[in-house]
């Protein structure tokens, strides 16, 4: 009994926040290493696209929880999601328009183009806060629970609850689709393979008639639909803060780094080990322990390897510790 | 003298700004006839056929394809011309399949790609084999023939080879030459770059010797192989 407790508590306080966060980390991570994959340069802005495709889907949430309109027991933000990569995608297309097309045709060194993306997050950041502002916002509705602590408790009569919160099913469903339809594009279309083909080599695929325009054009397209989604899965599963997102970043870009940069595969991967290293290590596995251990050996402290304030610390170690003997990340990406 | 098919016309030029690296080149090649490009290292061979797909900043003389002057088009819109190009280096998507590879090579076209992939994979049957293998998994030779078999998906009038047989064996060297002569032999003229002079000229209608980015010696194949100054200069004795 005590170890199946001790089971269902390491599910609900590490595995079930750990997967939601994974798949969060590893939408934002594929945006990240699509861009770098398909226009070589890290792209610092991505948080901030994160948080301005999540504040465009909570102002029409808004707009529709005013006119009366709900999913029923799920989000209205999921319904709301679709503009929100709209207008994602437009600022995205703009952007590029505007800013990154110039130094393209400079044929800017990479690190110029960091430097770039890097005002890009500024003028983000400034315009997300002026619209929404810096605070806090909460925009999830519908069913709070699939199964919460107490009615687990009652079905098994174990001593520890498990709850799964209606948004971290959800974040997993939705990663599990996007990400299928993104394997699906890039494997299976033509467009898809142009990207791949483009990424691959630049040369070549200008020699071949692909049109670097068009495939910058739908990576742009599809990283906005991957960074509303992400920033609206995590949004939805803890909350809207604009500067939570730019501190995303971190580890976001931990993930992509630790896949390999440019490798799709690498991004999932990536996040998952950043989340379950970041969750396992900031928990206090004193609750876990008092199961599986004998009286007089169980743990007086919280047995919490850090403070979740340095939550942060996890990703920036993983990623030098990656950096250091595995520069082009687990799988087989570009190096840095 | 008919027009050859293509012909790089008394061509003087560079890469960009730089200094001029041809001066007054002519190399041409004819319908249905392979035409080499041979020379010591640093001749401008390379160049030279860099300068008839449009690479080169072309400063005097033309380019024509089939009568019609291409001087002024781009490398890409030279492709959509009927001109078909095989890099030296990084000349195949390494991460992609082998079909995938043909698939991209044919993006320019909008009809219907199975029979010339078909046709590919009659001329080089390994290609069919490893068609759902990675490009970059395979050998040295495999990978040139996905690089030319890349080319040719576009159907080109004309196919342009740079040193293709870099770097592979003699025995892979020597079959990639008997896949080309078929290629010649559907009818495509080919005019390629080769380090082997003495191989190249052996299968060559048509040969250039240069040097410092000047015609030396011109000639078909075989004239060029019997001649003593070309032996003794370049084919070693």
């Amino acid at each position: 009994m005590d170890f199946l407790n001790a089971i269902v508590a390491l599910t609900n306080y590490v595995m079930i926040p750990a997967i939601a966060y994974g798949s969060q980390l590893a939408l934002g991570a594929l945006g990240v290493t699509l861009i770098y994959g398909v226009l070589r340069f890290s792209n610092f802005a991505h948080g901030d696209t994160m948080a301005f495709g999540t504040m465009a889907t909570i102002l029409v949430t808004w707009w529709m929880q005013s006119m009366g309109i709900n999913l029923g027991v799920l989000p209205t933000a999921l319904l709301a999601l679709p503009f929100g990569i709209l207008g994602t995608m437009g600022l995205l297309l703009f952007t590029d328009r505007v800013v990154y097309r110039f130094y393209r045709e400079q044929k800017a060194k990479p690190v110029i183009f960091v430097m770039v993306s890097l005002g890009v997050m500024f003028m983000m950041n400034g315009l997300v806060r002026f619209i929404i502002g810096p605070g806090d916002q909460r925009f999830t509705d519908g069913v709070r629970f699939i199964i919460s602590a107490r009615d687990f408790k009652a079905m098994t009569g174990l001593r520890e609850g498990l709850a799964i919160k209606t948004t971290q099913g959800i974040t997993v469903i939705a990663a599990v689709i996007v990400v299928a339809a993104l394997f699906w594009f890039l494997n299976r279309t033509r467009t898809g393979k142009s990207m791949r083909a483009y990424s691959d080599n630049e040369d070549l695929a200008l020699l071949s008639g692909i049109n670097p325009e068009k495939v910058v054009m739908y990576t742009w397209m599809i990283v906005a639909a991957l960074a509303t989604i992400a920033g609206v899965l995590y949004g939805l599963d803890k909350s809207f803060k604009p500067f939570t997102y730019f501190q995303l970043l971190l580890p976001i870009f931990a993930s992509a780094i630790v896949g390999g940069l440019g490798n799709p595969l690498g991004a999932i991967a990536g996040g998952f080990i950043i989340a379950f290293s970041e969750v396992s290590i900031t928990y206090a596995w004193k609750k876990v322990l008092r199961y599986l251990m004998p009286e007089n050996l169980q743990p007086d402290s919280l047995v919490q390897l850090l403070s979740t304030d340095y939550k942060f610390a996890v990703s920036f170690g993983i990623l030098l510790i990656v950096l250091l003997f595995k520069p082009t990340g687990l799988f087989k990406g570009k190096s840095v | 003298m008919s027009e050859p098919f293509l012909i790089g016309d008394s061509m003087t030029g560079g890469y960009g700004k730089g200094p001029d690296i041809l001066h007054d080149c002519t190399i041409a090649v004819n319908r249905g006839e392979i035409a080499v490009i041979v020379g010591p290292n640093g001749a401008g061979k390379s160049t030279a056929m860099k300068a008839v797909f449009g690479m080169l900043n072309v400063r005097g003389g033309s380019v024509r394809l089939d009568g019609e002057d291409i001087t002024k088009l781009s490398p890409q819109d030279r492709v959509v011309q009927g001109m078909g190009f095989v890099p030296q280096n990084q000349n195949i998507f390494t991460s992609l399949t082998v079909e995938e590879n043909l698939e991209m090579g044919a993006f320019i076209r909008t009809d219907d790609i199975r029979q010339t992939m078909e046709q590919i994979y009659h001329l080089f049957p390994i290609l069919r084999d490893k068609r759902n293998q990675a490009a970059g998994e395979l050998s040295g030779g495999q990978r040139q023939q996905v690089a030319v078999g890349r080319a040719l998906m576009t159907q080109p009038k004309v196919l342009m080879l740079d040193e293709p047989t870099a770097g592979v064996s003699p025995i892979v060297m020597d079959e990639l030459f008997d896949r080309i002569i078929e290629v010649a032999r559907t009818g495509i003229p080919i005019l390629m770059v080769e380090q082997n002079a003495r191989q190249a000229l052996e299968i060559a209608d048509k040969g250039y010797v240069l040097v410092q980015g000047r015609n030396a010696f011109t000639g078909t194949g075989k004239e060029l192989l019997a001649d003593p100054e070309v032996r003794k200069s370049f084919l070693g004795g």
